[in-house]
């Protein structure tokens, strides 16, 4: 019955077409809306008036501008920069080879993303740490992209191939920004010394790529018939998300190092890797077991009755499903953790907002400048946290997961 | 080098006593079996008495190459970056001039960004070797966290006021508004502060520093205060920083010392040395640039503090004579390194050197001499 009754409902009349007739039909269609539409009218044209008037002649935004590879890497040594660039293009191109081989989602994010770097190249701002070779790499990665596109058209290329590359690039990406001690080549660079974009990207992708596999096994461990194994899982699950990030951040990296000897001492950036993780897990573990549920018993006994055993049922039948109808919930949780991440600041890690807070407090003039600054650094959060969203919306369409469940 | 040698002076000292004892004594015989079954133990017995831990840390620095050193990247003047991401600041340099000293290299430095949070365990458990971050040396932190070094700067907390206010001291502070950020000391202090002479204030009360100061500069509060440092500082940004005046008594003693971890006592003496050296070359007349015509200087103080002279313990801390000119060539004395960041052409804002001029200009920095 009720069935039958929501999509009833959810359709509108068809207006006719034409925007006054869109005003007349949405705006001014009875005395409340009318009313309504009058005093936020002239409110929301005013507040967007006065926001252009201070962005283009009121606000100062040199702290934004002067300071492009501070925003993008912190304090990572200038000299060593390329490593930072060499690793970027190597994800791109990537990106490029699993467009070529995919296309579907992967082409737009591709094409925006190399259009992007284009733009960078082409941004009209005078500024040394802009130069000619700065734009001329930063406009190479459309060509890298492009170049991976062609490579992964390829029919020789294979999928494990591609598989295998994606494992590999953030091992060698990490070894490179790391670089080895007694390297003359690759200097050992210190990760106190990572910040910015960088590090905000690293303690995401990080904290997203590992915790999602732990999380998956918290879930099934959460299920499981093992009463040890079901009963660690659950009470780190609880455990876990009955705080908040910043106790664990605090615990990782204050109250293990005073537990830990003096020798055995973690990177102070693994730690608040490890926090950031261990808080997703958490969370992804319960997502995932909400996707565990909605799997139908039915699909396990027709696996049993085909003759799979329990690890293939899980691999091959529950899984697939389960995880596919929580990817919406998934990605959303991931867009947190991106915005989570500027918690590390009070762990002494300069990501993009602490760098924004060591710029303002690099200059005494800076100080009344703030309010450009953390402008600049929530529009490009937003950015980035609404590129996620728009494609999990795509995800979510390709998988079909509103349709089929 | 000094736990190679304890033994040896261990030894030495038995044998002093043994021959102080025999002295009275008339035969000689019974020496041979003693000293056997005395050296031993004594010599057991004494280790722990020495510098406890000694030369820990200064060895492990010396192994790794690199001085880790506790700062901070968000302080004008102090503690900051440069354009390129490279840390500067009064306190940065302090830094720089230890490694300078014992490692040869000012680069030679790894700076971990710490927050008012994770600065005093950094430092129990010796993270890092030295924690140089605009830290305020007190009794309990003293007791908590590490050896203070060397009082390297005076602060103190004062009070900002327009310069049309009327007020002109504290006489006319009765009834002001006060701009303050909530929940620091800085809070407290100004509540003790009034309390204390029976005068009436009104709060205005900021989560963030920066809005305190906007608050102030819109004329909502007749006062407005923080540490001296850091009302010069926020008074360089105003629009018109002329009419603002900062007054000159302080309400709390806000020493601002370098600490390294307790348990190294080579390491602390290490640490304190290259202060006094900085503070001393400011006296002496030791500059960055004349450091290596002044070794050669008629002045017996100034050969011993550049090594070129008596051995003014160098040998017993496993340092070079060189070690303290490297540290003044790195940074500069004293009063160029204060120069650098806030003296009147330095990079971050200018603030009189008051209570940090020199003893001998009337001011407290003072150290112990190099000899």
């Amino acid at each position: 019955m009720s069935i039958v009754e929501i999509p009833q409902e959810e359709i509108r009349q068809p207006l006719p077409p034409g925007p006054l007739k869109w005003v007349k039909g949405n705006l001014f269609n009875n005395v409340g809306n009318t009313l309504i539409t009058l005093i936020l009218l002239p409110l929301i044209f005013f507040a967007i008036v006065n926001a252009i008037i201070w962005i283009v002649t009121q606000a100062d935004w040199t702290p934004v501008i002067n300071f492009p590879l501070l925003y993008a890497v912190g304090q990572y040594p200038r000299d060593q920069i390329w490593r930072v660039g060499v690793s970027l293009s190597l994800i791109i191109f990537m990106l490029g080879v699993s467009w070529g081989k995919w296309g579907g989602l992967l082409r737009s994010i591709s094409i925006a993303v190399g259009l992007t770097f284009l733009l960078l190249a082409l941004l009209p701002i005078q500024h040394a740490q802009l130069n000619l070779n700065m734009r001329l790499y930063l406009g190479s990665n459309l060509i890298w992209v492009l170049l991976g596109f062609g490579i992964g058209r390829a029919p020789f290329v294979k999928v494990l191939y591609i598989v295998l590359g994606w494992l590999l690039v953030p091992v060698i990406s990490i070894l490179l920004l790391a670089g080895f001690e007694n390297s003359s080549f690759l200097p050992q660079i210190a990760t106190t010394l990572w910040g910015g974009l960088l590090v905000t990207f690293l303690l995401s992708a990080g904290g997203i790529l590992l915790s999602f596999p732990i999380g998956v096994a918290l879930a099934l461990g959460r299920r499981s018939s093992l009463p040890v194994v079901s009963a660690f899982s659950t009470i780190f699950i609880e455990g876990v998300r009955g705080v908040p990030l910043i106790t664990i951040l605090f615990m990782f990296s204050i109250i293990l190092a005073l537990f830990l000897p003096a020798e055995s001492r973690i990177d102070r950036l693994l730690r608040a890797l490890m926090a950031v993780t261990v808080f997703s897990a958490a969370y992804t573990a319960e997502n995932v077991r909400g996707g565990l549920q909605a799997v139908p018993k039915g699909q396990i006994e027709a696996a049993k009755a085909v003759g799979m055993n329990g690890l293939q049922t899980m691999v091959f039948i529950v899984l697939p499903q389960a995880i596919r109808a929580v990817i919406p919930a998934i990605v959303g949780q991931f867009i947190s953790l991106f915005k989570d991440t500027t918690l590390v600041v009070i762990v002494g890690i300069n990501d993009f907002l602490g760098i924004g807070r060591s710029i303002i407090n690099s200059d005494p003039e800076f100080v009344q400048l703030q309010l450009e600054v953390y402008l600049f650094i929530a529009v490009v959060y937003w950015i980035f946290s609404y590129l996620m969203s728009l494609a999990s919306r795509r995800l979510e369409t390709a998988l079909g997961v509103s349709a089929k469940l | 080098m000094s736990r190679k040698l304890f033994p040896v002076f261990a030894l030495l000292l038995v044998f002093a006593f043994l021959l102080a004892a025999c002295g009275g004594s008339a035969e000689p015989a019974p020496v041979e079996t003693v000293i056997v079954t005395v050296e031993v133990p004594v010599a057991a017995e004494a280790a722990p008495a020495a510098p406890s831990g000694s030369g820990e840390i200064l060895s492990r620095v010396i192994d790794r190459g690199k001085l880790v050193c506790g700062s901070r990247t968000d302080l004008t003047g102090f503690g900051y970056l440069d354009e390129n991401g490279r840390n500067i600041g009064f306190d940065i340099d302090l830094c720089r001039a230890v490694a300078a000293a014992v490692l040869g290299d000012p680069e030679a430095v790894e700076f971990v960004p710490l927050t008012a949070a994770d600065r005093g365990p950094a430092l129990q458990t010796a993270e890092v070797d030295i924690l140089s971050r605009n830290l305020t040396w007190n009794a309990s932190r003293d007791a908590q966290w590490g050896n203070f070094t060397n009082v390297m700067f005076y602060d103190g907390q004062t009070f900002m006021a327009r310069v049309d206010s009327g007020i002109n001291g504290p006489e006319d502070f009765d009834g002001a508004t006060v701009c303050v950020t909530s929940g620091t000391t800085t809070e407290k202090n100004v509540a003790q502060y009034f309390t204390d002479h029976g005068w009436n204030y009104e709060a205005v009360i900021f989560e963030e520093t920066a809005a305190v100061y906007s608050a102030y500069e819109e004329g909502r509060c007749d006062l407005t205060t923080s540490d001296n440092s850091q009302l010069y500082a926020v008074r360089t940004g105003f629009a018109n920083p002329d009419e603002h005046k900062i007054f000159d008594f302080f309400i709390s003693k806000e020493p601002l010392t370098p600490a390294v971890p307790h348990g190294d006592d080579a390491w602390f003496d290490t640490v304190k040395i290259v202060m006094y050296a900085l503070i001393n070359a400011e006296e002496l007349g030791v500059t960055q640039a004349n450091v290596e015509q002044m070794k050669n200087s008629d002045d017996g103080r100034i050969r011993t503090l550049l090594g070129n002279g008596d051995d003014w313990g160098y040998t017993q801390l496993g340092l070079d004579a060189d070690a303290l000119a490297r540290a003044i060539t790195a940074v500069g004395n004293y009063g160029e390194l204060y120069d650098r960041y806030l003296g009147p052409n330095g990079l971050a804002f200018t603030l009189p050197r008051g209570l940090n001029e020199n003893y001998s200009n009337g001011g407290v920095i003072y150290a112990p001499e190099i000899k």
